[in-house]
């Protein structure tokens, strides 16, 4: 295979491959990387906050890019889904654009009047020497919200430092407001960004268990819900990748211990709500979850016999963002018959790449930040019949004439939860069984 | 109207324009064997690539140079070199074609000398030819990028050899549709051409159950340097890079070549295209085909059925400023009225052009330097009919509950908005057809009748 020197041990195959899966590298100058930047990072955590203002401090393309770019649903305000900017002209970048960030605040707050305001400097703000804490401290005094900065420029990192940096902000948010109380039975739901309203699935289980909920950080989140997030007794984090860094930062801090979940197929799923009442200790809440398991999956498991059947021996490509992600989907493609082949990720850790490797079968391709020429190679040679995938990795898919599966943030379909798994079987199927792939198979 | 200011705000709220790079990797993907490189950290040509992918629903690589923060502080010559490297071992493209960064550009690295430095280590017989060009997107947008990249291109490589009988056509920012029919145009005139960009293959390709490293097609190397020696340059658009430079592809021939350089607008319309035609006739010096007759003679026909459910409804339209000028004259021919012509692009020139190349019955407001929640505002004061634009003035349209024609850059909520024909009497047909239809939509759908007939 024609593969980077460079990058050779960020590809593995298991069985073959003795080494390591290499991680955490920055992406090679030249080679077409489907990662973002560190902007790009923290915004995606932050940005479902629905009722904060979010302003880019930069040219204008960051924001351009970024408008209302994910499904992150919000059961009210809207401010989120517009997009804000500086849109720094060569004045400012020569004489700087502290007054332009200024009057855009101020303006935009009184236009808007968030609850909080989040500005995210983005490439060349550091370097036109904008005071960009400054200003905000200045407008936030003068208005009387927080206004947080969000240091970001795309050169500092990849997306994975991106998350810290939000991480950072959201705990300058948490414990400034109500008391230090806790508030037994308590969670924070981490990690969740409510796609295609997928929270609201999970917010629905966890209270049918007696389960409180705080805040939802930051899916459907609320400036004043998550500064009350610390008398949480305890937080519920999902996907590894972007937030478990808060969660040990407020478990530090205020001492709320933490569990990682994962809400995608069902043995993740059930598996998150009994953690839950495992931890709490009550008998009531594990009756609760028990009886609601038995229920959705009662439910569910005639209807997903149908796809089961229909694809058993399909065989799927899995690359995503965060590996804690794709973990999750290879069960869930087991659960259908499903067998993976290739599966990746952009950002995972040793500790998620250990977990990969140890479910995957034989012969299966694991890599860490590919780019479009390898993944070719990899869906190829291993004759997937769908890729499962962000946008970036659609035409990918579809230039190859197989099946592809939209698993990223631009969906509109639930693939939380018992329903979300009815829908992803249902995509899975969607595509994998289309009669137009008739039309797609080439003898070269 | 008066109340309506010009941009309300100092910040951008829904931009309606985007960053140069953009503009610069759409140019570069019109070339033959080429590979687009941003100079810059990785997150601007990620975010380009999706942005462009969404629309063209094809795969766009465009490379990056990979900014760390040793980069920002000390230059990015070793990123580049790497970059380029690498590049040319992955997908031995023919030529390389390298875009800055605000941050590059802020940085001040001198592209030219760090490209000639990579040239004097790199001679090997097969390494790719390179080429760049400046766009810091604090000056100018997408539209600027795209045509000061192709001003770059003709500057690198046009040269003068002998006179040849092709001309040059630089048909600014269109649809692949509109390339390949100004293409047919141009073949059916008897009249060899060069276009300049052609990404009509290459950002709509057809299935071939391969993903290409780089996709055939595009205006080969061979004739961007015959472009130095065509008889004639038809450059479409009027505003053009004029935000941020003086010069075009067109007056650079022109210039420099002594290239006669006939510029036309976007040809939208029947006028429009009534000028191109006549100008194809000049040059070929014969008359225009037959099936351009029959294509005018149906589309005056279409206008004749369908006058009665367009005029005096009220448009407003957005988009590049180019763009948005030919679509008001064509507005204009068919009755429509435009009330408000807005544009994310600056160049300052929009609102004389209008007046000048189009002279409208009455006086649009036309706003440049707008965004999306300015068009939102000025909505409310002017109650238009119909939005005629790019699909991200959709949530307006659904807010006033009318329809949008989705037209131009970019197309992410439909198929096929890529290929969206609007060039040409053909274009027009289509466009006139589409807008009545949606106003005769409109109408049924509001109607507690429900009519059979029109
Ligand atoms: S830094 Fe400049 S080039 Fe990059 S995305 Fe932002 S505006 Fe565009
Ligand atoms: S790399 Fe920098 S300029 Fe580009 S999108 Fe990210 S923050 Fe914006």
């Amino acid at each position: 295979m024609d593969i980077l020197k460079e990058r050779g041990n960020q590809v593995v195959t298991k069985g073959l491959d003795e080494h390591e899966l290499a991680c955490d590298k920055a992406s090679l100058a030249g080679s077409v990387s489907q990662r973002a930047c560190v902007f790009c990072g923290s915004r995606v955590v932050l940005y479902p906050i629905a009722d904060a203002l979010h302003l880019i401090h930069g040219p204008i393309g960051c924001a351009a890019y970024t408008w209302d770019i994910r499904g992150s649903l919000s059961s009210g305000p809207q401010i989120h889904r517009l997009s804000f900017s500086t849109d720094l002209q060569e004045k400012q970048v020569v004489f700087g654009g502290e007054k332009t960030l200024k009057s855009a605040l101020i303006e935009l707050i009184d236009q808007y009047q968030p609850k909080a305001a989040f500005v995210y400097s983005t490439c060349i703000v550091g370097l036109i020497g904008d005071d960009v804490e400054a200003v905000c401290r200045n407008v936030s005094k003068e208005k009387g919200i927080d206004i947080i900065p969000v240091q970001a420029p795309g050169f500092a990192g990849s997306k994975k430092d991106g998350y810290k940096v939000a991480c950072d902000a959201l705990m300058k948010l948490i414990g400034t407001m109500g008391t230090n109380e806790t508030i037994p039975e308590s969670i924070n739901i981490i990690g969740d960004f409510n796609l295609a309203g997928e929270l609201y699935l999970l917010v629905d289980y966890y209270k049918k268990m007696g389960v409180k909920i705080v805040a939802t950080i930051t899916g459907d989140g609320r400036v004043d819900d998550i500064r009350q997030a610390h008398k949480a007794a305890l937080n519920i984090v999902q996907c590894s990748g972007s937030m478990s860094n808060l969660a040990r930062q407020m478990e530090a801090k205020y001492h709320i211990p933490f569990l990682r979940v994962s809400y995608f197929g069902i043995e993740d799923m059930s598996e998150a709500l009994y953690e839950v009442a495992r931890y709490f200790n009550s008998k009531s809440m594990m009756d609760k979850a028990i009886a609601l398991v038995r229920q959705e999956v009662g439910d569910l498991i005639p209807k997903l016999a149908f796809y089961k059947n229909a694809l058993t021996g399909k065989k799927a490509a899995i690359y995503v963002g965060g590996a804690f992600k794709a973990i999750s989907l290879i069960k869930a493609l087991r659960m259908i018959g499903v067998q993976t082949v290739v599966v990746g990720s952009q950002t995972g850790n040793k500790d998620d790449y250990k977990i990969m490797q140890d479910i995957s079968d034989e012969g299966t391709i694991l890599v860490d930040d590919t780019n479009p020429l390898e993944l070719t190679q990899f869906v190829k040679a291993k004759k997937a019949d769908i890729l499962i995938g962000g946008v970036k990795e659609r035409p990918i898919a579809y230039k190859l004439g197989i099946g592809f599966c939209d698993h990223n943030h631009e969906r509109k379909l639930a693939l939380a939860g018992y329903e979300g798994m009815l829908n992803f079987a249902r995509e899975v199927y969607a595509t994998a069984m289309s009669p137009v792939f008739q039309f797609t198979k080439t003898d070269h | 109207m008066e109340a309506l200011k010009e941009k309300a705000f100092v910040s951008t709220r829904n931009a309606c324009k985007l960053c140069t790079p953009l503009g610069a990797s759409i140019a570069y993907k019109g070339i033959a064997g080429c590979v687009p490189l941003i100079h810059g950290s990785q997150g601007c040509a990620t975010y380009i690539r999706r942005y462009l992918i969404s629309h063209y629903k094809e795969p766009v690589d465009i490379a990056s140079t990979n900014f760390s923060e040793e980069s920002a502080i000390f230059g990015g010559q070793s990123n580049l070199f790497a970059a380029l490297n690498n590049i040319t071992k992955q997908y031995k493209p023919e030529i390389i074609g390298i875009a800055t960064t605000c941050l590059s550009e802020t940085i001040g690295d001198d592209m030219q000398a760090i490209i000639q430095h990579y040239q004097a280590q790199n001679t090997l017989p097969d390494s790719p030819q390179l080429t760049y060009v400046s766009t810091p997107s604090f000056k100018g947008t997408h539209a600027n990028g795209y045509h000061d990249t192709v001003l770059a291109l003709v500057k690198r490589f046009a040269a003068f050899t002998e006179t040849n009988n092709a001309i040059n056509l630089l048909p600014g920012f269109l649809s692949t549709a509109d390339l390949r029919h100004l293409k047919e145009i141009m073949r059916d005139c008897g009249l060899p051409s060069i276009m300049l960009p052609d990404y009509s293959d290459t950002l709509d390709n057809e299935y071939n159950g391969s993903y290409e490293k780089v996709p055939e097609g595009g205006t080969s190397i061979e004739e961007l340097v015959a472009a130095g020696s065509s008889r004639a340059s038809i450059e479409l658009g009027h505003i053009l890079n004029h935000a941020t430079s003086k010069e075009s592809a067109g007056t650079y021939l022109e210039k420099n070549f002594s290239i006669p350089r006939f510029n036309l607008p976007i040809p939208i319309g029947i006028k429009a295209s009534d000028e191109f035609f006549t100008i194809l006739q000049r040059l070929s010096g014969a008359a225009m085909p037959q099936k351009y007759l029959k294509q005018r003679g149906r589309l005056v026909d279409a206008y004749v059925d369908g006058h009665k459910y367009v005029f005096g409804k009220k448009a407003i339209v957005y988009g590049e400023e180019d763009f948005v000028l030919s679509m008001v004259g064509f507005l204009e021919e068919i009755g429509l009225e435009t009330v408000l012509c807005a544009s994310g692009g600056g160049s300052g020139l929009l609102k004389k052009m209008i007046s000048e190349k189009v002279n409208p019955r009455q006086d649009i407001m036309v706003r440049d330097d707008f965004d999306f929640e300015d068009i939102a505002v000025a909505c409310r004061d002017l109650k238009p009919d119909l939005m005629i634009g790019n699909s991200k003035g959709y949530y307006i349209a659904r807010e006033l509950g009318i329809p949008l024609i989705r037209v131009g850059f970019p197309i992410h909520d439909r198929l096929g908005g890529q290929r969206i024909r609007h060039v040409g009497y053909e274009g027009t047909h289509e466009l006139f057809e589409k807008i009545a239809n949606a106003l005769i939509e409109h109408m049924q759908e509001h109607s507690p009748v429900g009519y059979k007939y029109m």
